[in-house]
C-alpha cells in the first residue's frame, strides 16, 4: 500500500529545539490535503495548518498530541494506537496528551456521528509510517548501510547484522531527514497493536479519582453559578424576586439575562439551597404542549393526505390497490433526555479582549464560534480546553451550556463555572425527538411483498426516515414520506439519531410481514436482499453482501431456529457505514417476558481496538435495550414530568441481559462503531417478546405495553 | 456556618460550612477531593459513594453535621498507590467508558467485597444495582468485581 504526501504543503524545517524528531500533521484534514512536517514545537504552535504532533525525544519518550474530545469512546487510546502501530513503537513508552482547542488550527474537533476513526484511519497510519521511515534513514546513514538492510522492532531500528539503535538515539538525526513523500504501510497480518488488546491510557487516573472532568475543574478565584431556566418549554421569564436569595450565605449575586436567572456564589451547595428561595414567575409565550397534545398531533399528521416525499419507486398506489393482503401498523416513541452521568457544566472567563473556556464539549469548534459571536471577540482570542467528558450521547454537540457560561462571565466580569443540577440537565435541555411511524405492506396472492409504504411524523425531528436504507431497493413499489410538527420543545441528536427508533419500528414491522407470509424472519430478509441484488428497485445505498454477512453470522452464532427453551427475535440494521445484526432471546418469567441474552454480529471493517470496540458495541446494546424498556420523558403543559432518576428509569445491572458480540474479520477500512449496535437492538428484543407472548410491543417504553402489564402468577 | 473536624482518608480535616451541607459538596468544594462525583443528589445513582466506617454510603445525602468522628474514605484514599484489588481489577478489565460513574462503582464494590469476599454473579448484581452506569459498562463492572474477589 503506497501513500503520498503533498510536497507543496511541507513546511520549512527548522532546527529542533532539544526535542528530537517532531512530526506535525493535521489530524482532521482529508487524505489529499494531509500536511506532514518535521519541525520544532514552537513552529508547530505557530503553524496554521497543523494541529497534532508526534514527537520522539532523545530519552525514547514518544508523545502524541490527540485533539479529539473523549466521551468514553476510547479515542484517546485508539488513535495513538494507530500511529504507534505503523511507527513500530514500544507502546509502554507512548504518552498521549489531550490537545487544547486554543487557536484557529482546529477545524474539525468533533465527537459525533461515529465518524472519527473512519475519517482518520489511513492518515494516522501514514503519520506513524513516515516517522518510522525517517528513523530508518537516519540509522542507515549513521551505519553507512543501505536502507534495505534496516528494519524496526518495538522502538529500535535494527540492522541485519544485529546491531541496533533506539528511536531516542536516532531522534535528532531523524529530524534532519527530509520528510519522505511516499511511505509503505504495514500489511495487516503484521499488526501488533491494531486489533490487539491495548488498555485505556486513562485507566489509572479514573480508578484513583483524578480531576479529569469539567465538573472537577477549579480555578483560584472562580465563582460558581446555577441557573434557573424556564421550567417549561414555551415559557418566558416574567418577573424575579431574588431579595431572599441575595442575603443568603455565600451568595455573591443574582443576575438575570435572557430567560435565565443565575445565582452566583462561592460553593455549589449554597447555590442549590439559595435556589429554593428564588421566586420566579413565567408567562406562556409559545403555547405549552403536553404529551396528549402530541398524540393528537401525530394522528392529525398521519391523516393528512400529503407529506414530503423522500423516496418513491414504481407505483405504490397501484400495488396497494391490487394487493391480496395489506398489513398496517403504527409505532411510536417518546422524547428522551440524553442523561449523561456528568451533568452539563462549563467554565468561562470573558476578559477585555480574550476568552478562556474550559469544559466538556463534543463540539468545541461550534462552541467557540458561538461564544465569539456572542461576546464580539475573534475566535483566535478564545482558548478552549477540552476536559474528559462524562458522557455525551449527542447532548454535548449543543452549545447552549457553553454560551450561557460565557454570557454570565461577561456580565459578571469574572471567571465563573456554571453547574447544572441533575434536574436542570433532565428538564432544561434537548431531547431525542418523539416520532410516530406508519408502515404498510402490500402482499400478492403468493405472499410476495409487492408494495411498501412508510410515513414518519416527528416533533422537531426533521426527516425521521432513512429513505435509502433497507428495505429500499428490495421492494418494487415503495413510498417513503415524512412530515413534522414544530414545537417549542428543543431536540438534538441522540446517540444514533433517528435510527435509534426507526430501526426498531422497521425491523419489528418486517417481522410482522414475515409472520403474515409464514416465512422465517431470517429467510424473509435474505429473500429481500437477494431481490435488491438481482433486481434492484432504484438505487441501493447499502452493501448487500455485508448485510447478508452479518445476518448469517448472527444466525449461526445464536443457533437461530434451533432452540426450544427460548424465543428468539431477529433484527439487522445499517447505520454509520456499519452493519449489525442482533438476535435477542426471551422467555416468560412470572408470565412476563424476560430478555436473557443478546447476540450481535458486527461488520465495522477493521477493528482497531478490540477492547474499545467490544465496549462500544455492548454499551450500545445495553443503551438501546435499556431505553426501549424504560425510557420516557413526558410533558404536562410544557414541563417535563420526570426530573431525576427516581422518576426517570435508567437500566441497572440486574436488568442487563448477557451479551455476546462477534465481529466480521474482513480488513476493510474501519467504519463507525459508537452508534451502530444501538439501532437494531430493540427491534430484535420486540420480536423476541412477540415470540414469547404472542403480543406485539409497538410503543416505547416496552414497560408500559401490555406484555409487561400482566399480573404475575405467583 | 459551623466548624467541623472530619476524619477523611486517615487525616483530620477542618471545614467551616453550613450544617446541612452534604458530605459530597464538602469533599468536592471545600476539600478539593473531586474524585467523588455528583450524579443526582438524591441517593438514586451511586456516583457519590464513599465509605463511612467501612460502609458504602451516598455522600450526597449525608449532611456534614451527621458525619461526626466517623472514618470517611473516598476514592482518593482507597489505597495509597491506586493498587487496591478493586482498582487493579478495574484497570485489568478496562471497565471505564466515560468513567464518570466509576469512582462510585469502585467504592460500592470495595465495601461489598469486604462483607462478601466470594460473591456469585447474582449477589454482585444485587450489590451493584444502586449504581447507575449510563455508558452501560455493567458487564465489565461485574467481571471486574469477580476478578477483584480472586485478588483480595
Ligand atoms: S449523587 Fe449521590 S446517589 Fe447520585
Ligand atoms: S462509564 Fe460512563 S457512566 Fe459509567
Amino acid at each position: 500500500m503506497k501513500s503520498t504526501t503533498s510536497r507543496r504543503s511541507f513546511l520549512k524545517k527548522a532546527a529542533t529545539i532539544g526535542g528530537g524528531l517532531v512530526l506535525g500533521f493535521d489530524w482532521f484534514s482529508t487524505e489529499a490535503q494531509t500536511v506532514l512536517s518535521s519541525l520544532s514545537k514552537a513552529e508547530l504552535l505557530e503553524s496554521t495548518s497543523l494541529n497534532a504532533y508526534l514527537s520522539i525525544a532523545p530519552d525514547n519518550t514518544i508523545t502524541i498530541l490527540s485533539p479529539n474530545p473523549e466521551v468514553g469512546q476510547n479515542i484517546k487510546t485508539s488513535f495513538p494506537t494507530i500511529i504507534a502501530e505503523e511507527l513500530d513503537a514500544d507502546w509502554t513508552k507512548v504518552r498521549v496528551v489531550q490537545a487544547p482547542f486554543d487557536n484557529s488550527r482546529f477545524e474539525r474537533q468533533v465527537t459525533g456521528g461515529s465518524g472519527a476513526t473512519p475519517h482518520s484511519y489511513k492518515k494516522l497510519r501514514k503519520v506513524g509510517a513516515t516517522a518510522r521511515q525517517m528513523l530508518i534513514e537516519a540509522a542507515s546513514k549513521q551505519w553507512n548501510v543501505p536502507v534495505t538492510e534496516c528494519n524496526t522492532e518495538s522502538g529500535f531500528v535494527v540492522h541485519t547484522s544485529g546491531k541496533k539503535l533506539s528511536y531516542g538515539e536516532l531522534s535528532i538525526e531523524a529530524s534532519k531527514i527530509a520528510v519522505p513523500q511516499e511511505v509503505k504501510l504495514k500489511d495487516r497480518k503484521d499488526f501488533k497493536l491494531i486489533g490487539k488488546r491495548v488498555k485505556n491510557v486513562e485507566n489509572k487516573n479514573i480508578v484513583t479519582g483524578k480531576p479529569l472532568y469539567g465538573m472537577d475543574f477549579y480555578r483560584e478565584g472562580m465563582l460558581y453559578a446555577v441557573i434557573q431556566r424556564p421550567e417549561g418549554f414555551g415559557m418566558k421569564l416574567k418577573s424575579v424576586d431574588a431579595a431572599a436569595v441575595k442575603s443568603m450565605p455565600g451568595i455573591v449575586d443574582v443576575v438575570t439575562f435572557k430567560n435565565n436567572v443565575a445565582i452566583v456564589g462561592k460553593s455549589t451547595w449554597q447555590l442549590l439551597k439559595a435556589r429554593k428561595a428564588l421566586k420566579v414567575i413565567y408567562e406562556n409565550a409559545q403555547g405549552l404542549e403536553s404529551t396528549e397534545d402530541h398524540n393528537k398531533i401525530f394522528s392529525e399528521l398521519m391523516a393528512k393526505p400529503e407529506a414530503t416525499v423522500r423516496r418513491k419507486n414504481g407505483d405504490p398506489e397501484a400495488a396497494f390497490k391490487n394487493a391480496a393482503k395489506v398489513i398496517k401498523s403504527e409505532y411510536q416513541c417518546p422524547f428522551l433526555p440524553h442523561n449523561p452521568m456528568e451533568p452539563m457544566n462549563f467554565f468561562a472567563h470573558v476578559k477585555e479582549d480574550s476568552v478562556e473556556l474550559v469544559g466538556p464539549t463534543q463540539n468545541p469548534g461550534s462552541a467557540r464560534s458561538s461564544v465569539s459571536k456572542l461576546v464580539g471577540i475573534p475566535e483566535s482570542k478564545i482558548s478552549l480546553e477540552i476536559t474528559r467528558i462524562g458522557g455525551g450521547f449527542g447532548r454535548r454537540l449543543m452549545d447552549d451550556f457553553v454560551v450561557e457560561a460565557a454570557e454570565l462571565s461577561s456580565i459578571l466580569k469574572a471567571p465563573v463555572k456554571v453547574i447544572w443540577s441533575r434536574e436542570d440537565d433532565m428538564t432544561g435541555g434537548y431531547y431525542r425527538p418523539a416520532v410516530r411511524y406508519r408502515f404498510e405492506a402490500a402482499l400478492d396472492t403468493a405472499n410476495n411483498l409487492i408494495g411498501y409504504r412508510l410515513r414518519g411524523v416527528g416533533i422537531n425531528a426533521g426527516n425521521p426516515t432513512r429513505e435509502n436504507n433497507f428495505p429500499s431497493g428490495a421492494v418494487e413499489n415503495l413510498l417513503i414520506e415524512s412530515t413534522e410538527h414544530r414545537s417549542p420543545i428543543s431536540t438534538a441528536p441522540w446517540r444514533a439519531p433517528i435510527t435509534n427508533f426507526l430501526a426498531f419500528a422497521e425491523q419489528s414491522f418486517l417481522d410482522e410481514v414475515a409472520s403474515a407470509t409464514g416465512k422465517d424472519p431470517v429467510e424473509f430478509r435474505l429473500g429481500l436482499l437477494n431481490k435488491a441484488k438481482t433486481a434492484p428497485a432504484g438505487p441501493v445505498r447499502y452493501d448487500i453482501d455485508r448485510m447478508i454477512g452479518v445476518i448469517k453470522l448472527a444466525a449461526e452464532k445464536s443457533g437461530w431456529g434451533t432452540k426450544k427453551e427460548v424465543s428468539q427475535g431477529f433484527s439487522v440494521y445499517f447505520s454509520h457505514a456499519s452493519y449489525v445484526a442482533i438476535v435477542a432471546e426471551a422467555s416468560l418469567k412470572n408470565n412476563k417476558p424476560q430478555v436473557s441474552k443478546i447476540y450481535a454480529a458486527v461488520d465495522c471493517g477493521e477493528v482497531v481496538s478490540p477492547m474499545g470496540a467490544r465496549q462500544q458495541v455492548i454499551g450500545g446494546i445495553v443503551d438501546g435495550f435499556g431505553h426501549a424498556m424504560f425510557g420516557k420523558l413526558s410533558f404536562k403543559n410544557g414541563v417535563p414530568e420526570q426530573n431525576n432518576y427516581h422518576k426517570y428509569r435508567l437500566i441497572r445491572m440486574r436488568e442487563v441481559p448477557e451479551v455476546e458480540a462477534h465481529f466480521v474479520d474482513n480488513g476493510l477500512d474501519p467504519t463507525g462503531l459508537g452508534e451502530p449496535s444501538l439501532p437494531p437492538t430493540s427491534g430484535a428484543v420486540a420480536n423476541a417478546i412477540y415470540k414469547a407472548t404472542g403480543t406485539r410491543v409497538r410503543n416505547q417504553p416496552f414497560m408500559d405495553e401490555a406484555p409487561f402489564k400482566i399480573k404475575a402468577s405467583v | 456556618m459551623a466548624i467541623y473536624k472530619l476524619q477523611i482518608n486517615g487525616q483530620t480535616k477542618q471545614v467551616n460550612v453550613d450544617p446541612d451541607t452534604p458530605l459530597l459538596w464538602v469533599l468536592r468544594d471545600h476539600l478539593g477531593l473531586v474524585g467523588t462525583k455528583y450524579g443526582c443528589g438524591i441517593s438514586a445513582c451511586g456516583a457519590c459513594t464513599v465509605h463511612m466506617n467501612g460502609q458504602a454510603i451516598r455522600s450526597c445525602s449525608i449532611p456534614v453535621a451527621a458525619v461526626g468522628p466517623a472514618k470517611v474514605i473516598t476514592i482518593e484514599g482507597l489505597s495509597e498507590k491506586g493498587d487496591h484489588p478493586v482498582q487493579i481489577a478495574w484497570d485489568e478489565v478496562d471497565v471505564a467508558q466515560c468513567g464518570y460513574c466509576q469512582a462510585g462503582q469502585i467504592m460500592t464494590a470495595a465495601a461489598f467485597l469486604k462483607t462478601n469476599p466470594k460473591p456469585t454473579d447474582d449477589q454482585i448484581a444485587i450489590a451493584m444495582n444502586g449504581n447507575i452506569c449510563r455508558c452501560g459498562a455493567y458487564h465489565r463492572i461485574r467481571e471486574a468485581v469477580k476478578l477483584a474477589s480472586t485478588k483480595a
